[in-house]
């Protein structure tokens, strides 16, 4: 049955499914099929009737591949539903697993997805939850409840207009999405009302996540300039504060300009600017 | 007229629990079988070869998190908020296992130190609740700690005959 669904797809698609392990960061385009490395021994040109030897055995084993954002399963295939570079991450942690495969794309349009932290601006209050738009196609519901220290006596200040970082427990396309300010042991570990002041404008979503990554030097030169604070939300939001608002609106404009520009041209304006 | 032609009954009526107490249990058993294939015959399935689901190691998820280590998202820079600060310390920490040594070396106070503090804490406390009577029953220390004197409860003593 999956061998007849696999021909079909593949005369769909026109051409042979190739490897994963080939077209790493390498762009993809939606519809291509991708094959897992275990698969590769068994249909390869050489493979149909010798099985050759490996020392590492343990590879015959498949663990769990994850296929995240841009990509589906089909069948024992992985196909891709988005353009971008093809990523991999190795499991870490003994190797239990096949580790993660996932389309680096960009986008301006942000799909709620469970667990991540956004920036949502109160839109409506109506008796035990708040209406808060996060930019997605609905708005999410927040219970007056899932802050840090609330009771029913004891309700949060919250007004219409205000910002909130909180992340989604609830977020699927069949129902409304769900988000709370507290995690899981009810501390807040600073989600909640974010304070006042401050400029909250709109990004790409790759530029998000290429900002938050553990060795990005745009924010190791940002700190460097004058005392701020960021918030980041993974719905293509960011909040800035600087003491003055001159700061704060340079601060805006260099993370807006920084996503089309080179190396050099960032050191240059981070220069000037360190001058002024 | 009536003992010349038995009275047909219907098959409900011989159903019926009354009925069936003169029955043998063979016929009874019939009965049984029967109307389990009526039962059963009446069921819906569908006339398909089984098909086994193939184990299968792949699993979507739709998150990024998994994907790609990112940072906490609430930074701040140059003291501008403490709190965010020392937030921004402790979530990035997670992400890395070397950082709980640091953490307890951290500490204000060591463990070894409260204890101390306790034990004499103990004796200054209890005096200043204890009565004239007892105070004069505490000794000083050397180093002005108050040793704590073992008090003894005074019973009811019961008299003799």
């Amino acid at each position: 049955m999956a061998e007849a669904g696999g021909v079909t797809t593949e005369s769909l698609a026109g051409d042979r499914a190739r490897a994963a392990r080939t077209m790493l960061d390498q762009v993809v385009l939606p519809g291509e099929e991708l094959l897992l490395p275990e698969q590769e021994d068994a249909e390869g040109p050489g493979g149909a009737g010798e099985r050759p030897l490996r020392l590492n055995a343990g590879t015959r084993s498949r663990g769990r591949v994850v296929c995240g954002p841009g990509l589906r399963r089909s069948g024992d295939r992985l196909l891709v539903t988005k353009c971008g570079r093809l990523r991999h991450k190795e499991p870490g942690g003994g190797g239990s697993g096949g580790g993660v495969y996932w389309v680096d794309s960009q986008q301006k349009r942000y799909v709620p997805v469970k667990g991540d932290h956004v920036i949502g601006i109160v839109t409506a209050k109506s008796g035990d939850i708040f209406k808060v738009d996060v930019g997605g196609s609905e708005p999410a519901s927040l219970s007056y409840l899932a802050f840090e220290g609330a009771t029913k006596r004891n309700r949060p200040n919250v007004q219409v207009g205000d910002l909130i970082y909180g992340q989604f427990v609830v977020a699927n396309k069949d129902m409304e999405p769900e988000m709370v300010c507290i995690d899981s042991c009810g501390r807040a570990s600073g989600m909640g009302v974010i304070g006042q002041d401050g400029l909250l404008f709109k990004v790409t979503l790759g530029l998000i996540r290429k900002l938050l990554a553990p060795d990005c030097e745009i924010l190791q030169e940002v700190g460097k300039l004058y005392p701020l604070e960021i918030v980041f939300g993974m719905n293509g939001r960011i909040w800035v504060k600087a003491k003055t608002i001159q700061q704060t609106l340079i601060l805006a404009n260099i993370l807006e300009a920084c996503e089309h520009m080179t190396a050099d041209q960032r050191k240059q304006i981070f220069s000037r600017l360190a001058e002024s | 007229m009536a003992a010349e032609r038995k009275t047909k009954l219907s098959k409900n009526l011989l159903r019926m629990k009354f009925m069936q107490r003169g029955l043998d249990s063979e016929t009874k058993k019939q009965l049984e079988e029967e109307e389990k294939k009526i039962i059963s015959e009446e069921h819906w399935y569908l006339d398909l070869p089984e098909l086994k689901e193939k184990e299968c190691f792949i699993t979507e998820e739709q998150s990024f998190l998994l994907c790609e280590d990112l940072l906490y998202g609430r930074m701040s820079f140059r003291g501008f908020n403490p709190e965010v600060e020392k937030l921004m310390l402790q979530m990035n920490a997670k992400n890395k296992v070397e950082e709980v040594e640091d953490e307890a070396v951290e500490l204000d106070v060591s463990d070894e130190e409260m204890a101390r503090r306790y034990e004499t804490l103990v004796g200054t406390i209890g005096k200043k609740f204890a009565k004239k009577r007892d105070r004069a029953s505490y000794e000083e220390d050397e180093n002005g700690h108050i040793k704590p004197t073992v008090k003894v409860k005074k019973m009811f003593l019961k008299p003799q005959d």
